[in-house]
């Protein structure tokens, strides 16, 4: 699928700016080039893609569809698969939590689309695309669904509610099943421009990102020698997953900036598992989220809650490192 | 004069809104007064999910994503 780019990238590099491919500095420019077109095409694709689904599935639509149906536990499979869908970021995170038990929708199946909402997104599933290929983004997608599923239930049954502020108790005691949203009666056709315009208004916030990203990897790409974090890192040592999760959580990137350098780690030598593991600390959790949720809950329950995901991150890390 | 509103809790999104709206005001020379709102409790007042989220005259005009001047400029008129 992506020949032609690797064909564009070699020409570019080796035959019009007449680098060496031998050279360090050539396979640095030869990956940076191959790597930012091939991602920013994904990326268009898939957010545009996105746009579609989520054109006809809001998150307000979500939101009163979780509040109105009891579905014997499928909820936390639809409020996880959600979480997939619709896009995210991590200021939405408190107007989302206070959205969602308002609508009378349990904690726990609240806390399942928040888990898995920063995780999986459109922005995550392309730049993993274009790093690993489809077969590793679609074990991931599924992985980070299953995440959310087994975090929110875990959750769930902790009966945390007293935890949470006061004037969220408040909302709790008051909450009312949502009403059916009136649909937009719009076609494909009409909503398209509209689609376009906020595929590329996405692509463009998180392309400096992207780019830093990429740079660093191209860097590491070109200089490192292959296999050069083998010596430190290897699946043997057990305690690699946990501590990768750990040293994920202070960094606060997105899935945009810190995937491409994910990928030169893998391919310098770090099992998948354990990068992977390190990626989903960097943009599932992190520090200034927690600082936004003290306004809904209390440091035990932040504690708790961040607990649970890295738990389950680090078990999603041993099973990438056990299947690949 | 309008009234807007501004709704986010001060990540860089919401900035982006609150100078975008400050632009097209400029640009509109309309007369309008101008509140950020970074209080969760005063937001949840609208019933938003998402932020930023752009109110003018108590109706919620963009909620979700960061309008661009030229948006805000028709929305103002």
């Amino acid at each position: 699928m992506f020949y032609w780019v690797q064909y564009l990238a070699d020409w570019l590099i080796y035959s019009v700016l007449g680098v060496s491919a031998q050279s360090h500095l050539g396979e640095a420019l030869n990956f940076f080039v191959f790597d930012t077109l091939k991602i920013f095409l994904l990326l268009f694709l898939i957010t545009t893609i996105m746009g579609i689904v989520n054109s006809y599935f809001p998150v307000e639509q979500v939101r009163n569809f979780l509040s109105r149906n009891k579905m014997h536990g499928f909820e936390y499979l639809f409020a996880s698969s959600f979480g997939v869908i619709t896009p995210f970021c991590s200021c939405s995170s408190v107007p989302l939590f206070i959205g969602f038990v308002k609508g009378g929708i349990p904690l726990g199946i609240t806390f399942a689309y928040l888990i898995t909402a920063p995780l999986v997104n459109e922005v995550a599933i392309a730049i993993f695309a274009g790093a690993f290929g489809f077969k590793v983004t679609a074990i991931y997608v599924a992985t980070g669904i299953v995440l959310g599923i087994l975090g929110g239930f875990t959750l769930g049954k902790l009966k945390l509610e007293k935890h949470l502020s006061p004037w969220v108790q408040g909302i709790i005691a008051g909450a009312q099943t949502e009403e059916v949203l009136l649909k937009e009666k719009h076609t494909l056709l009409q909503r398209f421009p509209g689609i376009l315009r906020e595929a590329f208004t996405i692509v463009k916030g998180v392309s400096v990102y992207i780019v830093i990203g990429i740079g660093v990897g191209a860097a590491m790409h070109g200089f490192l020698p292959t296999g050069f974090f083998e010596q430190y890192i290897n699946k043997g040592q057990w305690y690699a997953v946990p501590f990768a999760v750990i040293m994920g959580v202070p960094m606060y990137s997105n899935a945009a900036g810190v995937i491409p350098v994910v990928q030169v780690l893998v391919a310098k030598g770090v099992p998948l598992g354990t990068a992977i593991a390190f990626m989903m600390g960097v943009i599932g959790l992190s520090l200034p989220e927690a600082l936004l949720l003290k306004k809904v809950m209390n440091v035990k329950l932040i504690a708790i809650y961040f607990g649970t995901i890295a738990f389950f991150m680090i078990l999603s890390g041993y099973l990438f490192n056990s299947i690949f | 004069m309008k009234q807007i509103k501004i709704l986010g809790s001060g990540c860089t999104k919401c900035k982006s809104t609150y100078n975008n709206v400050l632009e097209a005001i400029k640009q509109t020379g309309i007369e309008a007064q101008v509140t950020k709102i970074e209080d969760i409790e005063e937001m949840m007042k609208y019933n938003v999910l998402t932020t930023p989220v752009l109110v003018i005259d108590e109706v919620i005009k963009v909620k979700g994503r960061v309008p661009d001047i030229s948006e805000i400029k028709l929305l103002l008129v």
